[in-house]
C-alpha cells in the first residue's frame, strides 16, 4: 500500500554492511556488501577491518539500495539503524551514518536492536507476527530464546548461550575439520553425505538437572570439544577423518538441542509461534528438523529466506517499519551504538 | 537565514560577478576534540559563522551529529544550504576518525555537494587563515596523541607547509626526527602531553585541529568547484590482527 510508511534500514554490527528499504511489510531492496574474505583468513572476524570495510562500503551500499528501491533520500519517512548490540567501532559507522543521512535529509532516526530486527524481518515473508510468538536467534554472535508480546515495546530473554554461540561452533568444527571460513555452508553440504547417527555426540544442557537451572539456555563447548576430541583420536590413530559424517553427527546435536528447547518453550508458554531468525537459521537441517517436529505439536514455525536469516539491512528496516507503525518517537541525534544494548530495548 | 544556495553565483543564473559565498560545514573528529563548524567561502576570504568543539575523547559518536544539528540553527540555515563540506582525514585514533568522515560521506551524498579531505595535523601546524600565528622561519613540530604510548606528527616550516610526514611513533622518535629537521617549537595535545620527553618549548595553541584553518586549506578547491573526493582516513597503522593457526587444536 503506497501509504505505508517507506522506511531505510541500515546495519554494520558485524561484517555485513546492508542497506534495506522497505514500505510497510514489501521489501523493495536489500543492498549488501560484506568483508567475510577479508577475515577467513583469519578464521574469525577482525573488529578493526569489519570497521574500515563498513566505511569504505556504506556510501556505494546505500546508493545501490536506493536504486533498487527506484526512491531518493527525500522519499524515506525514517531512517532505522542497528545500535547495538554488535562490535562497537562496527556499530559507530552505521549509527553515524544514519545520523548523517538523517540530519542531511531531515529525516527521523531510530536506533534499533540487531536481534528484533532478526525477528522483524520475518514479517517481510510472511506478514504481521502474531503475538505471542517465541524467537529463536542463532547466529555467529548469539543464540537466543525469547518470547515476543510485542516487538515494539520490548521482548522477554527466556534464555542464551552460556558459552559459544551456535555459529561459532560451526566455525570452529569446520577448522577442525579443514573447511573454510564461515563454517555453516560447508557444515552442512558436507552433512548431507553423512550419516547424522554414526557418531554419538553430546546435548549440551540437556540433562535432567540442567532443565532445572538451565531450561532455555544452550551450551554449545562442549559438544565442540567432544567434536575435537573425536577427531584427534582418529588422526591419533592413524586413521581418516570421515569429513561427512562428523559434519553431520555435530550438525544433528546443534540441531537437536536447538529445536528441542525452542519447541518446549512455545509447549511450556501455551504459544504456536515459532520464529527462527540468524544466520545458523539458513542450516537445512535445522529448518527441516524444527518444522517436522513442530508439526507433531501443532507448531507453526516461521523462517525467513535463507538469504534475510544472515545479518542485512532489510530486516532493521523491517522493525523500523513496525516501530512507526507502531507510533514510536524517534531517537535522538546524540543516540549512542551501545555494543551490549539489551534485548529488553528494542528502539533506543 | 543564508538564503544562498551553496555555490551559486548571487545576482541570478549564469551571472558570473567576480565573488561567490559558499557556506561550508567543516567537521574533525581525529583527536579527542569533536569540531563542527560552519565557514563562508568567498572569493578573498574564510569566515567561520559557527563553531561547536567538544573535547571528550569517549563520546565521538554521540557528539558530533548534534554539534552540526547546532552550528547549523546557530545561522539559521538548512543543510540544503550547505555547498561542500570539508573533513580532517586524520591521522587519528580510528574508531573516533570514522564518526567524522562517515558523517561528512553520508552529507554529501544526500546533498549532492562535494566533501574534500584535510590533514587533521595541518589545522595545527598551518597558521591559519589569517597568518595570525605564524612565527616566520621557525619550523614547528605538530604531535596528536596517538594512544599506546605514541604520537601522529608531522613537521611544518614557517608557512605553514608541511615537510614531513604525517606519521605515526614514538614521542623519543618524532622527537630525534624534529631535531634533525632543526624544529624549535612543538604543537599540538600529543605535545602537551609529551613535552618532556619531545624536550622543545611548547606552543600552547591550537591544541586541536583548527576549524578555520582546515576550511582555509581547502578553500581553493571551494572556490574553483573542484570535484569531491572520496574520504580515505589517514589510519597510518595496519588493523591488529592475528591470523588463525589451521586446524588449531581446540583441545583444553
Ligand atoms: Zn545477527
Amino acid at each position: 500500500m503506497a501509504d505505508e510508511p517507506l522506511i531505510l534500514g541500515i546495519e554494520t554490527s558485524c561484517d555485513e554492511t546492508g542497506v534495506g528499504i522497505v514500505r510497510g511489510h514489501t521489501l523493495l531492496a536489500d543492498a549488501l556488501a560484506s568483508s567475510v574474505d577479508e577475515h577467513a583468513r583469519f578464521g574469525g572476524v577482525v573488529p578493526e577491518v569489519a570497521s574500515r570495510a563498513h566505511l569504505e562500503a556504506i556510501v556505494p551500499t546505500m546508493d545501490r539500495a536506493l536504486r533498487a528501491a527506484g526512491v531518493t533520500l527525500a522519499d524515506i519517512d525514517a531512517i532505522a539503524v542497528t545500535s547495538g548490540p554488535g562490535l562497537a567501532g562496527a556499530l559507530l559507522v552505521g549509527v553515524a551514518a544514519a545520523k548523517g543521512y538523517a540530519l542531511a535529509a531531515e529525516k527521523p532516526v531510530y536506533g534499533v536492536n540487531h536481534l528484533a530486527a532478526h525477528v522483524a524481518v520475518d514479517t517481510l515473508e510472511h506478514g504481521p507476527l502474531p503475538a505471542p510468538a517465541i524467537a529463536m536467534l542463532v547466529s555467529g554472535g548469539h543464540s537466543s530464546l525469547l518470547r515476543v508480546d510485542d516487538l515494539a515495546r520490548g521482548v522477554t530473554p527466556l534464555g542464551a548461550t552460556i558459552d559459544d554461540a551456535a555459529g561459532e561452533a560451526f566455525d570452529k568444527v569446520a577448522r577442525l575439520l579443514g573447511l573454510p571460513f564461515p563454517g555453516g555452508p560447508y557444515i552442512d553440504r558436507e552433512a548431507r553425505a553423512g550419516d547424522p547417527a554414526s557418531i554419538a555426540f553430546p546435548r549440551g544442557l540437556t540433562a535432567a538437572k540442567d532443565l532445572v537451572a538451565h531450561r532455555y539456555d544452550f551450551s554449545f563447548s562442549g559438544l565442540k570439544t567432544a567434536v575435537a576430541r573425536w577427531v584427534e583420536g582418529r588422526r591419533r590413530a592413524g586413521e581418516p577423518v570421515p569429513v561427512a559424517d562428523v559434519a553431520a553427527a555435530f550438525q544433528e546435536a546443534v540441531c537437536d538441542v536447538l529445536t528441542g528447547k525452542a519447541l518446549a518453550a512455545c509447549r511450556e508458554h501455551g504459544i504456536d509461534t515459532l520464529v527462527i531468525g540468524g544466520g545458523v537459521a539458513a542450516n537445512s537441517r535445522l529448518r527441516a528438523m524444527a518444522g517436522q517436529r513442530a508439526q507433531r505439536y501443532g507448531i507453526r514455525v516461521r523462517t525467513p529466506r535463507p538469504g534475510l536469516c544472515t545479518d542485512n539491512g532489510a530486516m532493521v528496516a523491517a522493525l523500523g517499519a513496525h516501530l512507526v507503525a507502531a507510533g514510536v518517537r524517534p531517537s535522538r541525534l546524540d543516540l549512542p551504538a551501545d555494543s551490549a544494548l539489551p534485548l529488553t530495548t528494542v528502539s533506543v | 537565514m543564508l538564503a544562498r544556495a551553496g555555490g551559486v553565483w548571487p545576482g541570478g543564473a549564469g551571472g558570473r560577478l567576480g565573488w561567490l559565498t559558499v557556506l561550508v560545514l567543516v567537521v574533525d573528529s581525529s583527536t579527542p576534540a569533536v569540531t563542527a563548524a560552519l565557514a563562508e567561502v568567498t572569493a578573498d576570504g574564510v569566515a567561520l559563522r559557527a563553531h561547536r568543539c567538544t573535547v571528550d575523547a569517549r563520546a565521538h559518536g554521540e557528539l558530533l551529529a548534534p554539534q552540526v544539528e547546532a552550528v547549523l540553527a546557530d545561522v539559521d540555515a538548512r543543510p540544503a544550504d550547505l555547498g561542500a563540506i570539508v573533513a580532517g582525514l586524520g591521522p587519528g585514533p580510528f574508531t573516533g576518525l570514522r564518526v567524522g568522515l562517515v558523517t561528512a560521506a553520508t552529507m554529501g551524498q544526500v546533498l549532492g555537494i562535494p566533501t574534500y579531505g584535510v590533514c587533521s595535523l595541518d589545522g595545527i601546524g598551518h597558521p591559519g587563515p589569517t597568518g595570525g600565528t605564524a612565527v616566520g622561519e621557525r619550523r614547528v613540530l605538530v604531535a596528536a596523541d596517538a594512544r599506546r604510548k605514541e604520537v601522529y606528527w608531522a613537521v611544518y616550516d614557517g608557512d605553514g607547509r608541511r615537510i614531513v610526514g604525517p606519521e605515526v611513533d614514538a614521542p623519543a622518535v618524532a622527537a630525534a626526527r624534529a631535531r634533525e629537521l632543526a624544529v624549535t617549537e612543538a604543537v599540538g595535545d600529543g605535545a602537551h602531553r609529551y613535552v618532556d620527553v619531545l624536550g622543545l618549548p611548547l606552543r600552547a595553541e591550537p591544541r586541536y585541529p583548527d576549524a578555520a584553518t582546515l576550511v582555509a586549506l581547502a578553500a581553493a578547491r571551494v572556490r574553483a568547484g573542484a570535484p569531491g573526493e572520496t574520504l580515505t582516513p589517514l589510519y597510518l597503522r595496519r588493523p591488529d590482527a592475528v591470523a588463525a593457526t589451521s586446524r588449531k587444536s581446540v583441545l583444553p
